[in-house]
């Protein structure tokens, strides 16, 4: 099963970065390649079992629920139900961890799932290129490196 | 009682070389100061689950840890003390490192689990987290980074030459290009103008500047709001760069050093400039000159405003106008640091959004309710301690009705103009006090700047603070650079770079 692990260091407090990054329907407001997202059915976006439907700037259209959500540890698990990129079993991991030696976050998001061995690399590269380093890219823009 | 400790870095080097410093269970005196000798019970392997070794510490004390478990695919291992002169007791503590993956970095959490006399939690806590855990990051900090630089250098000394040294100092002037005025007025009296700074006097510093910092006072200097320059002249508070040379009795710069400096007289706004050294300070690596130049005056006046005018206390509430500016963000940032909690007063969306990513905890916007309603609301009616205040005419009111009993405020600007005269009486109703703090008084001598950019300093390495630098300008772009600050349409700090 192909895993995929990419972790950063961002320039503010656990809890300041967690407070963006916990809302599960949130994601347009800081990952630069997600356009639009809404929890369907209408249900709060920290219930775990939700599922968000999000659209990405390229125009493709994935459904992810949440799994699991700790406000103790940081941490949020959710798999992916339906997209265009041709995974199966997808499940992910983003979680934060404070450094504290000064004012600093660790930042980990991590996923395994299943795939055509052709696509192997194209995907672990375009998810945790992409998809993970995008995503904390645009963290460290705005909250420090 | 039981007590938990967990302390954690980031090392600049990747995962394997701080591995292979640490996975050797009987290395500890190699490389950690607190222990003087370290040796392994029987012939026992440094790897082997089990093994016992006997440390004495650098403090006299002798003790015995086992190794519980090692893992050299999660860089992983935990151990146990098994007898101890320092009274920790059921004492297991687990040492993981974890790759940065961005910056092919390393992230090491040391944390424990144990028992102490009653009474003795906190002290043997703090020598835990603080002798042993902290200390013993540094010491490897030193060790492997020191080791990835000499690796870098020895490469690189194969494809470069080497630096040249400073020669001696020239008798000559030195040409070089200011920005002036003529007389007081709008940006457009900004022009270019040459200059040729001399050889620097006894105690004078002679710079070649390389980023320049726009600062509101620069504005005020400008109209003659403030009389700090007498036109025809240069402005400009605060720059970085590299010392040409130096005069007599300059002990605390050399040429070739990355300086900068953040005082009066005014004249940074230029590419050489020889001034008094006193106030010029030595920059460490991790801050660059631009950083420098964006951030050197505001961090300076964020720093004695919440050390020296205030001494900020963690629990302490404490009110912030224009978290989303310049010094609005440091102080924010700092103080949420130092344990107390930030209400920001801003005036959009935007701002309270980043007021937030800066540590407030709560964002007042205008609305129905007053900024005093609002304040009182969210500290159950008893209102701040502390207000940092650079609003001026417009908020001064709503500030001194905000504070608590024996609140201080804090008036250290003027933005919406001067606050006019008030009957000080009234201040008498809750006690409050006020203090009015000009730079200069706080920032005039060698040793008050280097008190205050030490710490400064270390708050930068340590990510307590971000100094954000929002927008650069040509030199010779002076006048848009005042326009931009004028007309509110920057966010961060503006640096002026000497035109290539």
């Amino acid at each position: 099963m192909p895993q995929v692990y990419t972790s950063s260091i961002i320039g503010a407090p656990a809890d300041r970065v967690w407070a963006a990054v916990r809302d599960f329907n949130a994601l347009p407001d800081w990952h630069p390649a997600i356009a639009e997202s809404r929890i369907e059915g209408g249900a709060p976006s920290d219930q775990v079992g939700c599922v968000r439907a999000f659209r990405l700037t390229d125009g493709g259209a994935i459904r992810e629920k949440l799994l699991a959500l700790s406000d103790y540890d940081f941490c949020c698990t959710y798999s992916i139900l339906e997209s265009p990129m041709g995974v199966e079993n997808y499940v992910a991991t983003l979680k934060l961890t404070p450094v504290t030696d000064g004012s600093r976050t660790f930042a980990e998001w991590s996923a395994e799932f299943d795939c055509p061995p052709e696509r192997e690399a194209e995907l672990v590269r375009q998810i945790g290129e992409g998809v993970f380093q995008g995503g904390f890219d645009a963290l460290k823009e705005r909250f420090g490196r | 009682m039981t007590v938990k400790v967990r302390r954690s870095t980031v090392i600049d080097a990747p995962v394997s070389a701080v591995w292979e410093l640490l996975r050797d269970f009987n290395a500890h005196d190699k490389w950690h100061p607190a222990v003087a000798h370290s040796t392994l019970e029987e012939a026992t392997r440094p790897d082997e689950i089990g093994a016992v070794r006997h440390f004495r510490l650098t403090t006299g004390e002798r003790l015995r840890e086992k190794l519980l478990t090692l893992s050299d695919r999660h860089h992983s291992f935990r151990y146990a003390i098994v007898d101890s002169e320092v009274p920790l007791h059921d004492y297991v503590a687990e040492v993981q490192l974890k790759p940065v993956t961005d910056g092919d970095r390393t992230f090491w959490s040391w944390s424990s689990t144990f028992n102490t006399p009653a009474g003795q939690e906190r002290e043997l806590a703090q020598l835990v987290a603080e002798n042993v855990y902290e200390a013993g990051f540094e010491a490897v900090r030193g060790r492997v980074e020191q080791r990835a630089r000499d690796a870098l250098a020895a490469r690189r000394s194969y494809i470069t030459d080497p630096r040249p040294t400073a020669g001696p100092a020239t008798t000559e002037s030195i040409g070089g290009t200011a920005m002036a005025i003529d007389r007081y007025g709008g940006a457009d009296e900004l022009h270019p103008a040459p200059v040729s700074p001399p050889p620097p006097g006894p105690g004078q510093v002679r710079l070649r500047q390389t980023a320049i910092g726009v600062n509101f006072i620069d504005i005020y200097c400008r109209t003659g709001y403030f009389d700090l320059l007498q036109p025809p002249g240069v402005l400009g508070m605060e720059a970085a760069g590299e010392v040409i040379d130096v005069g007599e009795g300059v002990r605390h710069l050399a040429p070739g050093q990355r300086a900068a400096y953040a005082c009066p007289p005014v004249g940074a706004y230029a590419t050489v400039r020889t001034m008094d050294a006193g106030l010029v300070v030595p920059l460490p690596d991790y801050i660059d000159d631009i950083t420098a130049a964006a951030g050197l005056l505001k961090g300076m006046t964020a720093e004695f405003l919440l050390h020296r005018v205030h001494p900020l206390q963690a629990g302490e509430t404490v009110l912030v106008y224009a978290p989303a500016g310049g010094v609005g963000r440091l102080l924010c940032q700092w103080a949420a640091y130092l344990g107390a909690t930030v209400i920001g007063a801003t005036s959009s969306e935007d701002k309270a959004r980043a007021a937030r990513d800066v540590g407030a905890r709560h964002v007042i916007l205008p609305g129905e309710a007053s900024l005093e309603e609002q304040v009182l609301a969210l500290t159950g009616g008893r209102g701040v301690d502390v207000i940092y205040d650079a609003v001026g005419r417009d908020s001064f009111a709503h500030s001194v009705a905000a504070l608590a009993p024996r609140g201080h405020l804090v008036s250290y600007g003027q933005a919406s103009g001067d606050i006019g005269s008030w009957h000080i009486g009234s201040l008498a109703t809750k006690s409050v006090t006020l203090s009015r703090p000009n730079y200069v008084h706080y920032t005039d001598t060698p040793d008050k700047v280097a008190a205050i950019t030490g710490r400064l300093f270390d708050a930068v390495r340590r990510h307590i603070i971000r100094i954000e630098i929002g927008h650069r300008f040509a030199l010779s772009e002076a006048a848009e650079a005042h326009r931009a600050l004028e007309g509110r349409r920057t966010s961060g700090s503006i640096v002026l770079v000497p035109d290539a």
